[in-house]
């Protein structure tokens, strides 16, 4: 089988939001870049595991430049065989869409997964659009996926509940919490990731449709006001006539 | 204008998320609703009432499947001109909008919280609602995704024209095999109060608790992230960075000491009461009420109050 994961960097969890040059640009300042979280816990590990259960081959496809490959080579080190980097700034959802679909297009791959959204953007949009460039079937927001012959059978979240559905490879996935569990990658995964091959390749020219004009980080919250711990129906008085929530 | 909203009507009923997201449209422009399924007209019509002048509905197919879904709203869009696509950005519209959004080369801002400026530009949620950025569209066409709970609803009664609509959308690529919903439970992502609860609870048997105070208030249930990592609490419980982001108007957190990446997925709520031991826990600063004080007698007492409440409503 066929795979490949789409691989976004993100800054850490911890980051310090902050934007410059007049709130038009992410403040990169300190920041440390890592595998989007969904993109490599999820959609990563759960790819590998297929591939240890049922063989075949996981290639990680990034939209970006240089700049990215140290977290490219992160998910080499967690286990990916080869990796490819379209050589282009990433700009918007579609941009990146576009080029991992032009790229996908005639490679015969069964499985495309992505991550549920990355955590700087969160558009939740890059899988949907690569399902619709290559017209295949997505199931979004999967949590479990398992593949038998050329059909996929998969669970996904829904409003209040669990759906369990099925498909026909070849399939587009964007995978969410439950798929599969964090890997840590090891000394020798470290090592074998330095020579993986890791191809870049040149950008179709895939264009934005959006793009952000500007940043803001939101009002700073006004004081907590404490609540004596004994006084429960002051608090839902509060509640009530002030929060005006109950 | 003339503006297409996409509703999901596929259990009959009309959700709220479909009425912010009509009433969102009539803001920008003529509204018509499309849909599918076997809903009834009358309650389609009433989608008149936030602001649609008419509702295209597919009877052909029913489901929520994103290549199925993609074909009729396109086919719908070119249908009545519409320059605007609207979603809610819930589950059906995440994967549908993206699609459509491809198709049609219309620009998509995804989790929209704020109408279209003079200017074009939409305001959106980003990095995980800690900053929100104004997007742009630099296509001729373009594909709103509204964020739930950040936009309400206005009725002003009328109803809506309800009109069969053709749209060859072909066979569904995703075969549903079962759907499981838990009876009773409120479903957390569209939850408008939320109680939730961390590892000051010391174990999942202490969750009754919580349960209580959930029933007495007609809330959903949530955890932190390690809670339900150990297996404490069910994994669609997980509110978070790398869990489920929800916008309640009220979220009560116990036994949750306010890590960043726990914030991320709670920041978009109205009102937060926070509830811990320990008054440096960092959860503090981000709460509008906040109660210094051991969970395991508190939530008994919060329960208590919220009951003499309800009893005098």
């Amino acid at each position: 089988m066929k795979i490949l994961v789409c691989i976004s960097k993100s800054p850490d969890t911890t980051s310090k939001i902050a934007f410059t040059e007049g709130n038009t640009k992410f403040d990169e300042n300190g920041v440390q870049y890592i595998v989007n979280p969904y993109d490599e816990w999820y959609a990563l590990v759960r790819g590998l595991e297929l591939k240890e259960a049922l063989g075949g081959t996981v290639t990680t496809i990034t939209v970006g430049t240089a700049a990215d490959d140290a977290t490219i080579r992160k998910a080499l080190a967690i286990g990916a065989d080869n990796a490819v980097r379209v050589d282009a700034e990433a700009t918007d959802a579609y941009q990146v869409a576009s080029e991992i679909a032009a790229y996908a297009k005639d490679k015969g791959f069964d499985l495309v997964l992505t991550g549920k959204e990355t955590i700087n953007y969160n558009g939740s949009q890059v899988a949907g659009m690569i399902a619709e460039e290559l017209e295949l079937p997505f199931v979004s927001l999967a949590t479990k996926l398992n593949v038998e012959g050329t059909t996929a059978k998969l669970d996904k979240e829904i409003v209040g509940g669990v759906e369990t559905v099925e498909a026909q490879l070849p399939l587009v996935v964007s995978c969410a919490k439950g798929m599969a569990e964090q890997r840590i990658p090891n000394m020798r995964g470290i090592m074998a990731a330095r020579t993986k091959p890791l191809e870049v390749v040149t950008p179709v020219g895939g264009e934005a449709m959006t793009s952000f004009v500007s940043f803001d980080l939101p009002p700073a919250k006004s004081a907590v006001k404490l609540i004596d711990p004994e006084n429960m129906d002051e608090l839902v008085e509060l509640l009530h006539n002030e929060a005006k929530v109950l | 204008m003339s503006v297409l909203v996409y509703v999901n009507s596929n259990n009959g009923k009309i959700a709220k998320n479909a009425m912010e997201a009509v009433t969102y449209g009539k803001k920008i422009g003529n509204v018509t609703v499309v849909t599918n399924g076997g809903a009834d007209a009358g309650a389609l019509a009433e989608l008149g009432a936030y602001g649609a002048d008419k509702v295209l509905v597919d009877r052909a197919f029913e489901g929520t499947d994103p290549q199925q879904l993609t074909k009729l709203v396109v086919a719908a869009a070119e249908n009545v001109g519409a320059e605007t696509v609207i979603f809610s950005n819930d589950l059906v519209g995440k994967s549908v909008a993206s699609r459509v959004s491809a198709r049609m080369k219309a620009g998509l801002v995804a989790g929209a919280t704020g109408v279209p400026a003079e200017d074009g530009t939409v305001k959106v949620n980003v990095f995980s609602g800690k900053a929100f950025g104004f997007v742009k569209v630099n296509t001729a066409k373009r594909v709103i995704s509204l964020l739930p709970n950040s936009f309400q609803p206005e009725n002003n009664g009328g109803t809506a024209a309800v009109e069969e609509f053709t749209s060859n959308s072909g066979e569904a690529g995703i075969k549903v095999l079962e759907t499981k919903k838990p009876e009773g439970a409120i479903p957390l992502p569209e939850a408008e109060l939320v109680v939730s609860a961390g590892r000051g609870l010391k174990g999942p048997e202490n969750w009754g608790m919580v349960e209580e105070l959930a029933t007495e208030l007609g809330a959903a249930t949530a955890c932190s992230r390690p809670v339900a990592d150990i297996g404490w609490r069910p994994h669609h419980e997980h509110v978070g960075q790398t869990g489920v982001a929800i916008r309640p108007n009220l979220y009560i957190a116990a036994g949750i000491s306010g890590a960043i990446q726990h914030l991320a997925g709670v920041n978009g709520s109205k009102v937060i009461v926070v509830i811990n031991t320990d008054p440096e826990a960092p959860f503090f600063k981000a709460a509008d009420y906040g109660v210094v004080g051991d969970a395991f007698e508190v939530l008994p007492r919060l329960t208590e109050a919220v009951k003499k409440f309800n009893a005098s409503k």
